[in-house]
């Protein structure tokens, strides 16, 4: 299966489909340890990015990604709009001008994504935050994009789960200490559900 | 002169200009933009921050200050985006007292980097006093207000230039004569006396600048 622009258009849409889907989980999940708004920012930037995409569709895989980027930081109004756009941003960098996406360039751009956001965040794995989703995904191999993105997901998922337990260090559920123990990090989810749709689309 | 200018970046327009307003106090010719809220709710606006850098930037540079962590990263990536690392730089600082230490360090002609430093300078942490207080020389406040904002700000203002440490010791404590902040956190009331020296190549200028604005009285027109 080729895995060109309109591939991966057509995967930013189902994700943009998921994030809708789970609109209500996410904002749930950050009214327990933040403000609540994590699923409607989504959502809404999301919106943006298909209603971009349904104007036009760029012609390579980095040019989708680097629109999808540029929406997200300039509608998304919380923490994930620059964390979430640097890191598409960083994968559209990382792809270069290629027609087709290969498995070695998605390891690449994910690993490009993910480093991009410790930077523009600061947190560490253990922080509860979405790095803790984000960074075990970054190691997925594979020798097809589906086999790695499968691996990149079950790892997201995994890192998800693992900030229940977790005291938050970074980001507005820090502000809580203790009492941010026992909750999922919203961010840590949509992480997690967004590397699945991708997934799921190949 | 092109000064210094400043940007807030906050989750909320009110505070963003509400902050803005008190900085300005200070610095009657500073530029202080503003980027606060998304489409009129709370969160950071992104082109908002842009189009506030373009705003404050009068050539001198322009110097960022935020609210919460993720106005950090929003004011970050556009700085990043402006692709020059000299015309704009993010400060970790408290909102408030950073503000208007940047906007007093401003009006000064403070470069980019001394902005910088003082409103990262900017918790004006008093230390305590040590000295036997005989060193330089003893200043009466005859102002209404003492060392409060306005002649704490003209002090500071006084010094921007002058290669010179200068202290203000009152009540046993002793604060960076540059530090609005601090000169205002030693409480000094019209009426009080307090101690002033400084040390450095320029401290003889330093000292009759602060004498001057003494006599002076700090510049207060009438009383109150
Ligand atoms: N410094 C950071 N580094 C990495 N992720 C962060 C950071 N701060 C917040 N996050 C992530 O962002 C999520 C919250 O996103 P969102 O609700 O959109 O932002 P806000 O906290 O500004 O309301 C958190 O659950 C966390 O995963
Ligand atoms: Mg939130």
């Amino acid at each position: 299966m080729g895995c060109d622009a309109g591939a991966v258009a057509a995967a930013i849409r189902e994700a943009a489909a998921v994030i809708t889907e789970h609109r209500d989980e996410l904002v749930r999940l950050d009214q327990a340890i933040g403000d609540g708004d994590h699923g409607e920012n989504l959502k809404r930037g999301f919106g943006f990015v298909v209603a971009r995409l349904d104007e036009s569709t760029p012609d390579t895989p980095a040019a989708v990604l680097k629109l999808v980027a540029t929406t997200l930081i300039s509608k998304v109004g919380g923490a994930a709009g620059p964390l979430y756009g640097t890191a598409f941003l960083r994968a559209a960098t990382a792809l270069g001008d290629g027609p087709e996406l290969t498995p070695e360039l998605i390891s690449t751009a994910l690993r490009a994504a993910v480093d991009g956001v410790v930077a523009r965040g600061k947190a560490e794995v253990g922080d509860k935050t979405m790095v803790d989703a984000l960074v075990p995904a970054a190691k997925a191999q594979g020798s097809t994009v589906g086999e790695v993105l499968r691996a990149a997901a079950d790892a997201a998922e995994a890192g998800a789960e693992s900030t229940v337990p977790l005291v938050a260090r970074k980001g507005r559920a820090s502000y809580l200490g203790e009492r941010s123990a026992g909750h999922l990090d919203p961010g840590a989810r949509s992480s997690a559900l967004l590397l699945r749709s991708f997934a799921d689309s190949t | 002169m092109s000064r210094v200018g400043l940007v807030i970046v906050s989750h909320s327009q009110r505070l963003a200009e509400g902050v803005a307003e008190v900085a300005a106090q200070m610095a009657p010719d500073v530029t202080i933009a503003t980027a606060g809220g998304l489409d009129g709710e709370l969160g950071t606006d992104f082109e908002a921050v842009s189009l506030a850098l373009e705003a404050a930037q009068s050539g001198a540079g322009v110097v960022v200050l935020y609210d919460l962590g993720s106005a950090k990263m929003v004011a970050d990536l556009a700085v990043e985006m402006l692709g020059d690392p000299d015309s704009a730089a993010v400060v970790d600082a408290p909102l408030v007292e950073g503000a208007v230490a940047a906007a007093a360090a401003a009006q000064g002609g403070a470069d980019l980097d001394a902005v910088l430093s003082a409103a990262a300078g900017a918790m004006g942490d008093l230390i305590p006093d040590e000295s036997d207080s005989t060193e330089g020389v003893e200043i009466l406040l005859t102002n209404d207000v003492g060392l409060h904002a306005r002649p704490a700000g003209l002090l500071a203002r006084a010094l921007a230039g002058v290669e010179a440490e200068v202290t203000v010791t009152f009540g046993g404590r002793a604060a960076d004569a540059r530090s609005v902040l601090s000169l205002m956190g030693l409480g000094a009331a019209g009426g009080d006396r307090v101690r002033v020296a400084a040390t450095g190549p320029e401290a003889d200028e330093a000292m009759r600048r602060v004498a001057d604005l003494a006599e002076r009285g700090f510049e207060e027109s009438s009383p109150g």
